[in-house]
């Protein structure tokens, strides 16, 4: 799905959880693809899998539970998951990929001032080190680079709209609004100048109002940059607000993936019309989706929305249907694929 | 839904304030929460109270429950006063007033039965005997739609959406004629929040609810209410039918709320959002209207004077240029 040559693309991730009632298997065979520059929205309910999925790109699941069942992640010519692991640590996380975590608030440390926290971000991953970051936390921070990198942090916070960026760096994070914080986080997200950016649901905390100017402001920031994002959201509006392609994915497996227009407008699996359906609109009628979400322990076989399909036959019980292709740039994974605007 | 002309509730000029308390304990200033609120809710409607953190929707819907006590102002509950009731007599009206937390399933005892769980209002506050109970709560089971083999399960043995179920009908086995429901579907997907709602809208058919619905969602209070009532740092800023309100909204932060809110399939609400800033700290309330720092229409005159809210083409309004 998508012919471009991709930053990102991900293939049969397979990942299982350990859990005291068995594996879970959490992601089933999953492909994911992410253009260069591209704002892709990873949406899904709860438990769907695509926080696994961003953590599992990012290379940061919990080492205990998690098991890598298979697949594979390639960034830029190389697979994540059997690279050299110091490479990966050096190179890419946290500076050619970067996060923004969901909840800004426990991301920084209470205990220090905003500016120690950005200043020790930038001393690993400026964008202006040598590659290799400094071989211990005792080794000093080159005063040439530092300043340099002071200029840096400050030109970003301007480009969030943080006022007075010098006095607010001395600011401890309580001081900070939680858009304000989350304007931070994007900022920090910034600072190593990466190809991608991975945003965990970033604007879920805060008020619609206030959501709307972040995603505004990340849209413009990351366009202007040509930095690819991985957004992932439950909320199918901050998806249409932000996005340039969507994939949904439900209970462990990718459903579709389509360029936002085709995806709003002619969804055609059924779980993704069913979703959207979902949505209160103006006319006070609600949809639900009958049924609940099947457990990863012992999960439906075949494509596992088949329970709660409409369209479900017996093909769909036997085995996952593989990819395919209904335009250039629309995929779905489905054997029964609805054609036409969701009614 | 019948509309008859006696109010269920009633609020008067309502206000709760915090203390503000430095390291010494000493006052510091006050949190004006609640702020001069005056509505009425009439009998099945719902009504919906939207606004964004901080603005006091919460405050009010538990000064109402009597959890905080009133700073000022009047809570007339079926015609009676209940702000300054004593205890006992407060407890007497929990029966018909109760209130919804953003998840009801979570304030089950884990070591109780479904069974027992539903029993216990019943025996607190009525004098019921055990098979009159026991037909009561099986009714209830069923309209909120669990099997009635339900009632032998501990709550760990339900999945997330079924206590949910069991919270609810826990509240409803009193027979209230008034629930609060305080952000009811935050933390929900979509298609689950769907469900959710139409449980609250069967239940209000079946037993003849009111509701008032606490939400930052707008999009939900849409389909959930028929009026709608928008608060910002403490005050009621617009009161009006939701259609009206939705179509025409008239106080410029309604304008900015529902410009905010992402319209699936159109365009994107984001490119032309205007909005700047943040809410002021509710510790340091604006002068004259509190929408002033932020509000596109500002004039000299806002600084000056708070606006009322005044009745403009069948709705309420505080703004000086609605």
């Amino acid at each position: 799905m998508g012919a471009m040559a991709e930053l990102l693309s991900v293939r049969g991730l397979t990942v299982d959880f350990l859990t005291d009632g068995g594996a879970a298997q959490v992601l089933d065979g999953i492909n994911l693809d992410v253009g260069p520059g591209e704002v892709v929205g990873l949406v899904g309910e709860s438990g769907c899998g695509k926080t696994t999925l961003a953590r599992a790109i990012l290379g940061i699941l919990p080492a205990g539970p998690a098991r890598i069942r298979g697949g594979e992640v390639r960034f830029k010519d190389a697979d994540l998951l059997r690279a050299d692991p110091a490479v990966v640590n050096d190179r890419v996380r946290g500076r050619a990929i970067t996060f923004i975590p969901q909840d800004p608030s426990t991301s920084f440390s209470p205990v220090f001032p905003v500016e120690t926290q950005i200043m020790d971000l930038m001393k690993w991953k400026s964008p202006r080190s040598t590659g290799q970051g400094p071989s211990s936390t005792l080794s000093r921070y080159p005063r040439e680079r530092h300043r340099a990198d002071r200029e840096a942090v400050l030109e970003t916070l301007r480009a969030v709209q943080i006022p007075e960026p010098a006095r607010a760096l001395k600011r401890l994070p309580h001081e900070f609004s939680g858009g304000q914080r989350q304007r931070l986080m994007i900022a920090m997200a910034l600072l190593p100048r990466p190809d991608l950016i991975i945003a965990d649901e970033p604007t879920t905390s805060l008020d619609v109002t206030i959501q709307a100017q972040i995603l505004r402001l990340l849209r413009e920031l990351v366009k202007e940059r040509g930095v690819s994002v991985l957004f992932t959201t439950h909320d199918l509006g901050t998806a249409h607000e932000i996005c340039d392609r969507v994939v949904v994915m439900y209970a462990g497996q990718e459903m579709e993936a389509a360029p936002a227009e085709a995806f709003f407008g002619r969804p055609a699996h059924p779980y993704t019309r069913r979703l959207l359906a979902s949505v209160p609109t103006g006319t006070g009628e609600l949809r639900d989706i009958p049924g609940e979400v099947p457990s990863l322990v012992d999960p439906p076989s075949g494509c596992r929305f088949h329970p709660r399909c409409d369209y479900a036959t017996a093909e769909c019980r036997a085995g996952r249907p593989a990819p395919r292709a209904l335009t250039r740039d629309h995929g779905v994974r489905c054997h029964h694929p609805v054609d036409g605007p969701n009614a | 839904m019948s509309v008859s002309p006696t109010p269920l509730l009633e609020l008067v000029d309502l206000a709760r304030h915090f203390p503000v308390r430095n390291a010494f304990g000493r006052r510091t200033g006050w949190i004006r929460a609640v702020d001069g609120v005056s509505l009425t809710v009439w009998p099945g409607e719902t009504l919906g109270l939207v606004g964004e953190s901080g603005c006091g929707k919460s405050t009010l819907g538990k000064t109402v429950m009597g959890v905080h006590a009133p700073t000022a102002g009047d809570i007339r509950f079926a015609g009676r006063e209940i702000g300054r009731l004593a205890r006992r007599e407060r407890r007497a009206i929990a029966k018909d007033l109760q209130y919804v937390y953003q998840d009801p399933g979570a304030s089950l005892d884990p070591r109780w039965k479904v069974l027992h769980s539903l029993h216990e209002p019943l025996k607190i506050h009525t004098r019921l005997s055990r098979a009159e109970r026991d037909e009561q709560v099986r009714a209830i089971l069923a309209a909120v739609g669990l099997p009635g083999a339900h009632l032998d399960l501990y709550p760990h043995e339900l999945s997330g959406g079924q206590q949910r179920r069991v919270g609810l009908a826990r509240i409803l086995t009193l027979r209230p004629r008034m629930v609060i429901l305080d952000e009811p579907t935050s933390g929900l997907d979509v298609s689950v929040q769907a469900s959710v709602l139409k449980l609250f809208r069967s239940l209000q058919d079946s037993f003849a609810l009111t509701y008032v619905f606490i939400s930052h969602d707008l999009a939900v209070v849409r389909a959930m209410c028929a009026r709608i009532a928008v608060m910002y740092l403490g005050r009621i800023v617009e009161l009006g039918e939701t259609a009206a309100v939705f179509e025409a909204p008239r106080h410029p932060y309604t304008r900015s709320l529902l410009a905010a809110v992402p319209r699936i399939g159109g365009r994107r609400v984001t490119l032309d959002f205007v909005l700047e800033g943040e809410p002021p700290n509710p510790r340091d309330v604006p002068s004259g209207c509190r929408f002033r720092t932020r509000c596109p229409l500002v004039q000299d005159v806002c600084a000056r004077e708070e606006p009322a809210l005044r009745e403009v083409e069948g709705g309420l309004v505080a703004c000086h240029f609605a």
